[in-house]
């Protein structure tokens, strides 16, 4: 079997959109992708020096402990590289689920979607 | 009337013969007891007809000999009747055991019939026979009772369901900010429900700013205080902040006296303040409009 590996090996692909990182994650995230994400997005940020990461999960069905630590971690990294992450489109039923099992992911901005979170980094970049 | 019955036969079949023979009197008298009476006040007719139903019944348990068996095949055609009728008494405020009551006063009119079918109603059949149907009668009590219980709970459960629904309206106060007026008890079905509506109309209004007023909220203990709690972490989580209005000064003490940590919660004293609050984060501004400028 082939793994399709090409030059900028992203499965989750990440946009650049003018001072922002786009990320739109849909359905589940493995252990690999993410750290393939993880590690892709640092390396972006740094590179490209951006003020934000917006990481959308509107596609999302379930946000696990996994995945609350994955996004949390990336947040922290992006804070050290100076971007501000903001979380968006998170699902009604997921939030729920979240709030059930006591992850409420404390570190982390959220939006209702990613326009309100391009929204928010704008207003605070100001 | 002569006693004509079959000395051999057993008390069962004796009362069983016996109510199907005197169905029509027994019938008519029962539709003047108090239990008939008052459920079928349209005409005499039907309370005759209805108790004509009961007889029957009776008469099936008695003949079929069980006698104690509130699940007994012969109430079945009954069971329908009978708790349309406790329903219609509990309605109009009868209590279980008033209705009960209601069944037991069928007793006495329905025993001196059977009386008058012995030539001796001191003999030992005729006691027996007594003491049968008098059993027969105190088993369509527990039915009754029963049927009344049943139609009770279930009325308990549609209120409750009622009451869920209704007690949980998200309203838009503004642009892009709910409220929900929080009224009674907060308890876990409660606050699910509340919380979906609530991310709903979040998603729905695209809101930035929810507030959950819990000014009808009686009593505050810990367990309210985490599903409100949980209700503010998850409007976060999609993005909106809430705001928790309406704590008493009461209900402010209890919080503070057991200890529960609502730091990390924003909260406003009245429902006007979290709005107020609302819209100057949204750089809305309200004031009062110029005398002089309200121009014709």
């Amino acid at each position: 079997m082939n793994e399709p590996v090409p030059v900028h090996p992203a499965p989750v692909p990440v946009l650049a959109l003018g001072d922002i990182l786009l990320v739109s994650l849909q359905g589940e995230l493995h252990d690999g992708l993410a750290e393939q994400l993880q590690q892709d997005l640092s390396h972006r940020i740094a590179t490209t020096g951006v003020s934000g990461v917006v990481i959308d999960i509107s596609g999302v069905d379930i946000v696990d402990s996994f995945l609350g630590r994955v996004l949390a971690e990336i947040a922290s990294t992006a804070r050290l590289l100076a971007a501000r992450t903001v979380l968006a489109g998170m699902r009604p039923a997921v939030a729920i689920t979240l709030v059930e099992l006591g992850l409420v992911l404390p570190g982390l901005t959220t939006a209702l979607d990613v326009d309100r979170a391009m929204e928010v980094l704008s207003q605070r970049g100001r | 009337m002569p006693h004509d019955q079959d000395a051999t036969a057993s008390a069962p079949q004796l009362v069983g013969s016996f109510l199907e023979r005197r169905r029509e009197q027994i019938a008519q008298r029962w539709a003047d007891a108090s239990l008939f009476r008052s459920v079928f006040t349209v005409s005499r007719d039907e309370a005759v007809e209805a108790s004509k139903a009961v007889v029957d019944a009776l008469s099936d348990v008695a003949v079929s000999g069980r006698l104690e068996d509130t699940t007994a095949p012969g109430y079945e055609p009954v069971r329908e009747q009978l708790g349309r009728m406790t329903q219609n008494r509990a309605r109009a405020g009868a209590t279980p055991a008033g209705i009960a009551d209601e069944v037991a006063a069928l007793r006495t009119p329905t025993v001196d019939l059977l009386r008058e079918e012995f030539a001796d109603p001191t003999a030992p059949q005729a006691q027996e026979c007594v003491l049968t149907l008098t059993l027969l009668l105190g088993t369509l009590r527990l039915v009754v009772l029963e049927t009344a219980l049943d139609a009770g709970a279930e009325m308990i459960e549609r209120q409750r369901q009622q009451l869920l629904e209704v007690a949980t309206p998200v309203i838009k106060l503004w642009e892009h900010t709910v409220a929900v007026p929080l009224i009674g008890t907060l308890d876990s079905a409660r606050s699910q429900v509340v919380m979906e509506s609530l991310l709903e109309a979040i998603v729905e209004q695209r809101a930035r700013y929810a507030i959950l007023d819990i000014t009808g909220v009686p009593t505050v203990d810990s367990l309210v205080a985490q599903h409100l709690m949980k209700t503010v972490a998850a409007a976060r989580l999609m993005g909106a902040e809430c705001i928790v209005s309406g704590i008493r000064p009461a209900i402010a003490q209890t919080i503070v006296q057991l200890g529960i940590d609502l730091g990390s919660v924003l909260t406003r004293a009245s429902l006007a303040d979290a709005l107020a609050y609302a819209l100057s984060r949204q750089g809305i501004e309200v004031s009062r409009a110029q005398t002089g400028t309200n121009a014709r």
